[in-house]
């Protein structure tokens, strides 16, 4: 399915077949109120793929993630044009909701959010007890440890599964925000910026992370760091806010070709350093 | 020496300047001086008072205190004639419509709370909370009059027959319908103190961060999950401290309680007697009192004054520790 | 399957639950409206001229007004404001402007517990330390009573207004060489002035209604204001003793007078919230 390349600094996944996006965007345009911060961005997202959304700050790319799914309509007046498509369906008909479609496409926030009333495992499997009518004790410490395994938090909390969740250091605590997305068992995962509050150290164990949950769920990211876009991700899209304050998508492509030879002068000069 | 008129004229002007200089420098440095102590003296004023009242109540009430001893919180009997003195009466009555205005209260204040708080939009949320906080601002004397000419006589006629019908067989409604009495004080007093539980919960909630609210519902919760497994919980301390500082209103509430409880000594759980509160006791028996008795009035003052006191030091606490800013590892 | 069955009970709890948020919320407006709905009607139908030009008839009598107790009001108010204001506003500018992060909230604290005492008791001790050593009622002793419910009131919204004068504006003050005193007296409290002013008419409206202080302390006057050294009516204590009588004329005079004192007092705390509100947006733009 994939071949991996070595060129240059970049070990990138090159798809030797054509897959079927599982995430479609068309024409997404998104509204606070009348105020559009968001103009007419279509892109295809691929299954088992890190893609990487950059620009400078304020241009609207958290905005445009929290519309993948259906978070940008919870600020009151909030609204969003266009379409997405999951897996073919599209999370905006009417018919569709919101409930739903959250518990296929998980979030993954800034500053990392455990809920400090609940306690580790209770918050690992906190979505999942949504779903299920009564939850076997042993059922729920099994999937706790999977999801933490999972998020490489494992054998740093397994003593500490009955404390607070908010007793964890950051880089921890995002770790288990990412182990409590993963047990709703969603097929996309949504980073909005996962380690601007982290030092290094856990900067690099999330990026680890990422690599390795790829192989199994579909991984969008927004970050404001670059090189940790060209480090981690399969694809790039850079945003830029336009003259009318809207953000609109300059460019996407493979994460190699945007940072080599990007086709776009605006990227070029993002890329430089040049602006932004 | 040769000066004329002009030069004169000046230097006196000058003079007369730098007096007023040193004057108002003089002046400005007594107030400098002056301003922070006597602002602190009022500060200590108002934070002496509290002391100062339970001090004073205790002096005046010593006699009586030594002369009643226990029995005045055990027993029952209140006879100036004997100089026996019981409160007992007024203290369960206290608890009982304390308690019973608190069950009724709680619900639809939290409701209220939430309603403002998470659910309504901002044009409704201003409009809401302002009706919901008049109640606040009538006087205790004028939601007695409405009680007595309006919810007395609703409670008679329509309520009490109808609970004596379908629940006449608990202990509770089994008494006469008068619409006085227990029951009604209780209605009363959750009218009452549904303002302050209202804003002080409202206040709670609003303090728990967002990125909580956004952390469950992006894990595919309903809105009412996300209020009930993490927001509630969050605000947990500070909800507990509303809810006790709801009771402290209570436990002082005076006026309106009087015009409708039926001022009797009775102490039990049938809800449509007539009873008696700490408050309303010293309010309404006042004027007929003297020598021991009023000073044993004065007593019962002081034991109403260190329950509030307690009740409220509680409920403060508690809720400025959960409106205070949550720190978290990171 | 399964999953969507969960699913709609899940919605049906969420529609149920907060429908019922919706209703505490609306159990509560429509308390209020009905409260003010029956003062408004049969206070405006009681209501007449004779209340503010007559004086009070004994039970049984036709006719008869408030008018000493109207008055009593007003004087009880306006001496209590006299002892409560200078040093409730001194007070919030001390809380505000000196002393230390640990005594200001030690001073704010039992100020809020202040707040919280019962007024009964309230005017218990103002009878033991007043009263019972002038041997009579007072207008005095009243305003005491009243004064001690209104100084918390008026401290802390003294204390908030000034905090939200931007500390920006204290600074640009002393780096002109203004002294320490003079920032405060001529930028900080003018700048907190309309919250002060809002404090002191919270606390004034407070006062007008409160009616456990006084039956410890004034009595009651049939003849008017006497001096400050004799027993005075005042307006809830009136309509408390007219509302427990049967007699009909007394009772009407009752809604009438509630109306009054209701009007009076929501007009301030309606003002007030309006004054209030218009400053936030003028310190938000």
């Amino acid at each position: 399915m994939y071949t991996l390349v070595n060129n240059n600094d970049f070990t990138t996944k090159i798809s030797t077949e054509t897959e079927a996006p599982i995430l479609k965007v068309e024409e997404l345009s998104a509204y606070y109120g009348t105020f559009r911060a968001v103009k007419n961005v279509t892109m295809d997202v691929y299954p088992r793929s890190i893609t990487a959304i950059i620009g400078p700050s304020g241009c609207g790319k958290s905005t445009m993630l929290r519309c993948f799914n259906r978070m940008h309509e919870v600020v009151h007046g909030a609204h969003v044009d266009g379409k997405v498509w999951l897996d073919g369906k599209d999370i905006y008909a009417p018919s569709a909701d919101p409930v739903k479609i959250r518990c296929n496409i998980g979030m993954v926030f800034q500053k990392p959010n455990p809920f400090p009333t609940m306690s580790v495992l209770d918050n690992v499997v906190a979505g999942r007890r949504l779903t299920s009518i009564w939850s076997k004790r042993s059922e729920m410490e099994e999937l706790a440890e999977k999801c933490l395994r999972q998020a490489a938090l494992w054998d740093e909390v397994k003593d500490k599964l009955k404390q607070s969740g908010a007793s964890l250091s950051g880089g921890q605590q995002q770790r288990l925000c990412i182990a409590r997305a993963l047990a709703v068992q969603p097929e996309v995962i949504l980073m909005d910026e996962p380690c601007s509050a982290l030092d290094p150290i856990a900067t690099l164990k999330i990026e680890d992370l990422m690599r390795s949950l790829a192989e199994e769920y579909t991984i969008i990211i927004v970050t404001h760091n670059m090189q940790q876009a060209g480090r981690v991700s399969d694809r790039t899209a850079y945003m830029l806010m336009s003259d009318d304050r809207a953000g609109e998508l300059v460019e996407y492509g493979e994460t190699e070709q945007i940072f080599t030879n990007p086709k776009d002068k605006r990227t070029e000069d993002y890329i430089t350093g040049r602006f932004g | 020496m040769n000066m004329s008129d002009d030069d004169l004229s000046t230097s006196k002007d000058s003079n007369k300047h730098k007096v007023k200089k040193i004057n108002s420098h003089l002046i400005s440095r007594f107030i400098a001086g002056l301003l922070p102590n006597f602002t602190r003296f009022c500060a200590f004023v108002v934070a002496i008072l509290l002391l100062f009242i339970l001090i004073v109540l205790f002096i005046e009430a010593w006699d009586a205190i030594r002369i009643n001893g226990w029995s005045f919180i055990t027993s029952s009997t209140w006879d100036p004639v004997k100089g026996i003195y019981g409160a007992l009466p007024a203290i369960f009555g206290t608890l009982l419509t304390s308690f019973l205005a608190l069950l009724i209260a709680v619900p639809a204040s939290f409701g209220a709370a939430i309603f403002l708080s998470e659910i309504a939009p901002s044009k409704v949320k201003n409009i809401a909370s302002f009706i919901i906080e008049m109640i606040a601002a009538i006087p205790s004397v004028i939601i007695g009059l409405w009680g007595i000419r309006v919810l007395v006589p609703f409670m008679a006629d329509f309520i009490q027959p109808w609970l004596s019908k379908i629940l006449g067989f608990l202990p509770f409604f089994s008494g006469q319908p008068t619409g006085y009495g227990f029951l009604t004080s209780s209605v009363i007093l959750a009218i009452m103190i549904i303002p302050i539980i209202t804003s002080m919960s409202r206040e709670v909630l609003r303090s728990v961060p967002n990125s909580q609210r956004e952390a469950m519902l992006a894990l595919g919760a309903t809105k009412w999950e996300t209020i009930s497994r993490v927001v509630l919980p969050y605000g947990n301390s500070g909800l507990v401290g509303a809810i006790i500082l709801g009771l402290g209103r209570a436990l002082g509430e005076t006026m309106a309680v009087a015009m409708v409880i039926g001022n009797s000594p009775n102490i039990t759980f049938d809800l449509f007697s007539g009873g008696m509160t700490i408050a309303t006791k010293i309010a309404s028996e006042f004027g007929e009192s003297g020598g021991q008795s009023r000073e044993t009035l004065i007593e019962l003052a002081l034991v109403l004054f260190v329950i509030a006191l307690l009740v409220n030091v509680i409920a403060r606490l508690l809720v400025w520790r959960a409106t205070k800013v949550k720190t978290e590892k990171g | 399957m399964m999953f969507r069955f969960k699913l709609f009970l899940r919605k049906l709890v969420n529609l149920f639950m907060l429908s019922l948020c919706v209703l505490g919320a609306l159990i509560a407006i429509s308390v209020v409206c009905i409260m003010l709905g029956y003062i408004v009607v049969n206070g405006v139908a009681f209501l007449n001229l004779d209340l503010i030009t007559n004086t009070s008839v004994s039970a049984g009598e036709q006719g008869g007004g408030m008018r000493n107790e109207i008055i009593g009001t007003i004087i009880l108010v306006m001496l209590g404001s006299i002892l409560a204001v200078p040093i409730g506003i001194l007070a919030g500018v001390f809380l505000s402007e000196f002393g230390s992060p640990r005594i200001n909230s030690a001073v704010r604290f039992t100020a809020d517990i202040l707040a919280g005492v019962p007024s009964i008791v309230v005017g218990v001790f103002v009878y033991s330390i007043i009263v019972r050593p002038m041997h009579s009622f007072s207008a005095l002793a009243a305003s005491a009573a009243l004064a001690i419910v209104m100084l918390p009131v008026v401290a802390r919204t003294t204390e908030e207004s000034m905090r939200l004068v931007p500390d920006s504006l204290r600074e640009a003050a002393l780096a002109l060489g203004i002294t320490r005193w003079r920032a405060v007296v001529s930028v900080a409290i003018p700048g907190a002035l309309t919250g002060i002013a809002a404090g002191v008419m919270l606390g004034v409206a407070r006062i007008a209604g409160e009616t456990a202080p006084l039956l410890y302390t004034a009595l009651g006057n049939n003849y008017g204001f006497e001096g400050l050294t004799k027993p005075i009516g005042a307006m809830p204590m009136q309509i408390y003793r007219y509302a427990i009588s049967p007699d009909a004329n007394w009772q009407n005079q009752a809604w009438a007078g509630a109306f009054m004192l209701v009007m009076m007092v929501l007009f301030i705390s309606l003002g007030v919230r309006w004054i209030s509100s218009k400053r936030k947006t003028e310190t938000n733009n």
